[in-house]
């Protein structure tokens, strides 16, 4: 059900600073790592770290632009992500619609035989 | 809950206590969640679930009748399910009133799976806005470029 490299994408993605530097590179398009640094609350060497496993989990990509290195959101592995928890989320609203079915059938059952 | 908790919602037109019945007997849970179902509902039990032709251990968590359920799975792995290597399932009932129950159902411990635990603690220090905030902005963001 949960894969290596799922666990890699939610391992990334659910960290709530990764998650920040995320956004800044979602909103911006294509930004260096000093330039996201100015914009967090943690060191220019916390978001090299968090850069790299993005990058790892596929979420983001490099580019060498001159002396600059450049990062960007890879669009399709993100919206991926997003899929994937819109179907763990449809998978749950099927499993309570089971359970509604269930007790209210057991409730309807319940009340033709008063105990 | 900050992190990537999946959280849903529905409104059964059922008593409480029946809602709690099919939520944590074994043969109803077959009947919503895994094909077969083995588990003692007692905090701590060790349980066992299998879809199709996978199984993998549970344990229980809380037992709050008639309002908290929570148990812990990762299948399909074999390790045993404990913080960090599991996902957690949390059910809560709220009575509406003596004929309607509502039920919210967590299920959380994702992205805990691949992280070291220094990670981890510093994550459960955090308390930040939660996946489904994310997942809406980003959907926002995503839309205007």
């Amino acid at each position: 059900m949960t894969t290596q490299a799922d666990d890699e994408l939610w391992s990334a993605i659910g960290d709530p600073s990764r998650r920040q530097v995320l956004d800044l590179l979602v909103s911006h398009g294509e930004v260096s790592a000093s330039w996201l640094a100015e914009r967090v609350p943690f060191s220019r060497q916390a978001v090299s770290k968090h850069l790299v496993v993005l990058e790892r989990a596929g979420l983001i990509s490099r580019r060498k632009q001159g002396r600059e290195v450049l990062y960007q959101v890879e669009t399709g592995r993100l919206d991926q992500a997003t899929t994937t928890m819109t179907e763990l989320a449809a998978q749950w609203d099927r499993r309570l619609a089971t359970i509604k079915r269930l007790a209210e059938t057991a409730h309807a059952e319940d009340k033709r035989r008063p105990s | 809950m900050p992190g990537l908790a999946i959280e849903r919602e529905i409104l059964i037109e059922a008593p409480v206590k029946v809602v709690w019945r099919t939520i944590t007997e074994p043969d109803q849970i077959s009947q919503w969640f895994a094909d077969k179902v083995e588990l003692v509902v007692e905090p701590g039990a060790h349980g066992y679930m299998e879809f199709g032709d996978q199984g993998g251990p549970v344990v229980v968590e809380t037992v709050d009748p008639p309002t908290r359920f929570s148990f812990r799975w990762n299948h399909p792995r074999g390790e045993e399910p404990v913080p960090g290597n599991s996902m957690l399932i949390e059910f809560t009932l709220t009575p509406e009133d003596d004929e309607r129950t509502r039920l919210r159902v967590t299920e959380s411990g994702h992205e805990l799976r691949a992280w070291p635990d220094a990670e981890k603690q510093r994550y459960a220090d955090e308390h930040r806005e939660g996946w489904g905030e994310f997942l809406d902005r980003l959907a926002t963001l995503l839309a205007k470029r």
